[in-house]
């Protein structure tokens, strides 16, 4: 996993709630076993008018042109910002693979599904939890300026500025920062517990003896 | 330890390793269900690290999302998408090379993940249970806490037997009196979802309790836990009690003899104490409750058979105006419209939610001696694991089905995410017994409505949706 940097990035505003991973990404495109090759079925049902099929090339598809990230002033958008209960539904970490491989850093909501949520830290994705009235005038803002939006994310300082300077603070648990800061391998992380681990093990396997009648 | 604890309280606080760092716990995990389609990249990572399985017999597999339900006699051979029969391939080597057990294709005791475990007693009370898939929910019926996880998750797993986790909050839902004739199980969660949407237990795990819980079988508690996820909350939970042990005992992995005597002395305390702190509190008078079906693109969009399909003005905020106004449009219907009017193109009796022994019984009794009306281009039955099928033609059942004009099929995912060929053709409206009815879930542009198994036969008579007591 990469560190996470500051940046700069154009923000493309999706304004729906409840978007589900079912949409994000949809199960035809989960029969890969590879973790790549999901960018361009983003939002498939959304982004074409034809049926997305496993190996049909974009350049195949009718656009439809109507959507937000077929939209030619949100080209190049590394940040996106829908309204509540982003990602919700199915565990499938395909949605973030999809999200990252179009090109988001960041998705800014009111408010995630835990497992989505979950999984964006895995992958060095940043949620942002902003609240709801506050997204709300940054989807005001999106629509009412001429230029392209850009917003600064600093996750250093859990600060989010707006291109007239003003600063958005938000909230992120103190070891999710610290694990998208260092872009540190999680499982290399816990196995530095390896002891305590098997400690418990021992202690488990003597208070519930039942589950480890091992099988295999 | 202090007496005031809730369900989920004890079993973190029995698997919690070390200290806490911050918010984060490591969790241990007891039981790690595995499945061909959110597996592959984790044992790929855990490969491409030089890493090894922490505990090869916490995992068991089976291939469920991606198998064909025709032709399960030709085995891999009978999946005719390449793309799909290397990913049940794939499961194959992985579970071979690494010596992790595999109910694979061809097994009998293959089936959708979360009906296997508890069927073969995998799945135990106490436990702490994983598995690639948000419906991992459904074995917290048995007092298990069980949660879906993402891949890296499940790589996480099994290298490490943990999960690095912040503790959730305790949320409890309680539901008081008899159900009616024709209402079960899935019309109790449908009902609960309507009310809390599908965000209402974010951060939670979800106790469900009250003496219309107590009184369900064991697979109508699994419906219910089955679907907590559609409430938001990663993980539903019942308390142990005798309908829980009975049906715990006997199963070919459930401990046996001095072991079993050990085992349930242990589970009988997994009960919230009288005095444990919720921080949410729900109460519903299941008397009360009608058969329920949903009519949008959400879960929560959920009516009483008897009600009208709502008005987007008729929600309070902005967001649900916007997705019922939206859900209308997808779902070509009628605000204001009776929803026992609403045509039907195809019934689902299967998934997670709802194909179990019992569900597949009582759609049974609803069809028997009736036909599928000549509107319904197909109507399916699958069973949720190959011993479900087994029981189930023992019982004939299949016989009834197939009189009245159903499918037969062989055990799997199948249409509830239409990963294998059964899906819906564009604009087409299906009966569904399963738990998700989000744009495109069954099918590009297909639409879904959730309902009970009872429902879902009751819908094939007529064609359109129906009150199940009108066959009762």
């Amino acid at each position: 996993m990469k560190a996470f940097e500051k940046f700069t990035g154009l923000i493309a505003p999706m304004d729906r709630a409840n978007v589900d991973t079912d949409q994000i990404i949809p199960k035809q495109f989960l029969k890969s076993i590879k973790r790549t090759g999901f960018g361009d079925n983003l939002f498939d049902a959304w982004r074409y008018l034809d049926e997305g099929l496993m190996n049909k090339s974009p350049n195949e598809r009718r656009i439809n042109h109507d959507f937000v990230l077929n939209q030619s002033q949100y080209q190049g958008a590394s940040i996106l910002l829908a309204r509540t209960n982003f990602g919700c539904g199915s565990s499938r970490e395909h949605a973030v693979w999809a999200l990252q491989e179009y090109g988001f850093t960041c998705v800014i909501a009111p408010a995630f599904a835990d497992i989505f949520y979950n999984n964006c830290f895995k992958n060095g994705l940043l949620p942002i939890a902003l609240k709801e009235n506050i997204v709300s005038s940054l989807f005001e803002e999106i629509a009412a300026s001429a230029d392209s939006y850009c917003l600064e994310v600093d996750l250093q300082e859990q600060r989010v500025t707006k291109p007239d300077g003003t600063a958005l603070t938000f909230e992120i648990a103190p070891e999710r920062k610290a694990s998208l800061l260092s872009g540190l391998d999680e499982i290399g992380k816990t196995l530095l517990r390896q002891a305590d681990i098997k400690a418990f093990e021992e202690q488990h396997t003597k208070a519930q003896p039942w589950l480890f009648t091992d099988h295999s | 330890m202090s007496s005031n604890r809730t369900l989920y309280d004890k079993i973190w606080d029995a698997h919690t390793v070390g200290g806490a760092d911050g918010t984060d716990s490591l969790l241990y995990i007891d039981r790690h269900l595995l499945h061909e389609v959110t597996s592959p990249q984790a044992f790929e990572g855990l490969r491409l690290a030089g890493r090894v399985p922490w505990r090869l017999g916490s995992n068991i597999a089976t291939p469920d999302h991606n198998v064909p339900t025709v032709g399960r006699r030709r085995g891999l051979e009978g999946i005719q998408d390449p793309i799909s029969r290397l990913q049940v391939v794939t499961l194959d080597d992985n579970c071979r090379d690494l010596g992790i057990e595999q109910f694979d294709i061809n097994d009998i005791r293959q089936g959708i993940v979360h009906v296997v475990g508890p069927e073969q007693g995998l799945t135990l009370p106490g436990m702490t249970i994983v598995c690639g898939d948000s419906h991992t929910s459904t074995h917290g019926a048995f007092g298990a806490l069980a949660q879906g996880i993402g891949t890296s998750e499940v790589e996480h797993v099994l290298a490490t037997q943990c999960l690095v986790q912040s503790k959730s909050k305790n949320m409890r839902i309680r539901l008081d009196g008899v159900l009616a004739s024709g209402v079960y199980a899935k019309d109790l969660i449908l009902s609960i979802i309507r009310k809390t949407g599908t965000a209402g237990g974010t951060g939670c795990t979800i106790e469900f309790c009250g003496s219309a819980i107590e009184a369900l079988s064991m697979e109508a508690r699994m419906t219910v836990c089955n679907m907590a996820i559609e409430a938001g909350a990663r993980a539903g939970l019942i308390a142990v009690d005798e309908t829980t042990l009975q049906f715990v005992r006997n199963r070919p992995y459930s401990p046996k003899g001095a072991l079993w005597s050990l085992a349930e002395a242990n589970w009988r305390e997994l009960v919230s104490d009288e005095n444990a702190f919720f921080d949410i509190d729900m109460t519903i008078d299941a008397a009360r409750l009608e058969p329920q079906v949903s009519w949008g693109t959400s879960p929560e969009l959920v009516l009483g058979v008897s009600e009208k399909i709502p008005a987007p003005h008729s929600f309070e905020s902005s967001d649900k105006q916007e997705l019922a106004t939206h859900s209308l449009a997808y779902m070509g219907l009628e605000a204001g419209d009776a929803i026992t009017d609403v045509a039907l193109d195809r019934i689902f009796i299967g998934s997670c939610t709802n194909a179990r022994i019992e569900d597949i019984r009582i759609a049974a009794e609803v069809i028997r001696g009736h036909r599928v009306a000549s509107r319904i281009k197909q109507a399916l039955v699958v069973p949720g694991s190959g011993l479900v099928k087994k029981q189930a033609e023992e019982e004939g059942l299949h016989k009834i089905f197939k009189a009245a004009g159903f499918e037969w099929r062989d055990p799997g995912c199948s249409m509830c995410l239409a990963m294998n060929d059964d899906r819906l053709e564009p604009g087409e409206r299906c009966a569904s017994t399963s738990n998700r009815n989000f744009e495109g879930r069954q099918g590009y542009l297909g639409r879904t409505h959730l309902m009970s198994p009872a429902m879902s036969a009751a819908s094939a008579i007529r064609g359109k949706i129906t009150d199940p007591r009108d066959y009762l």
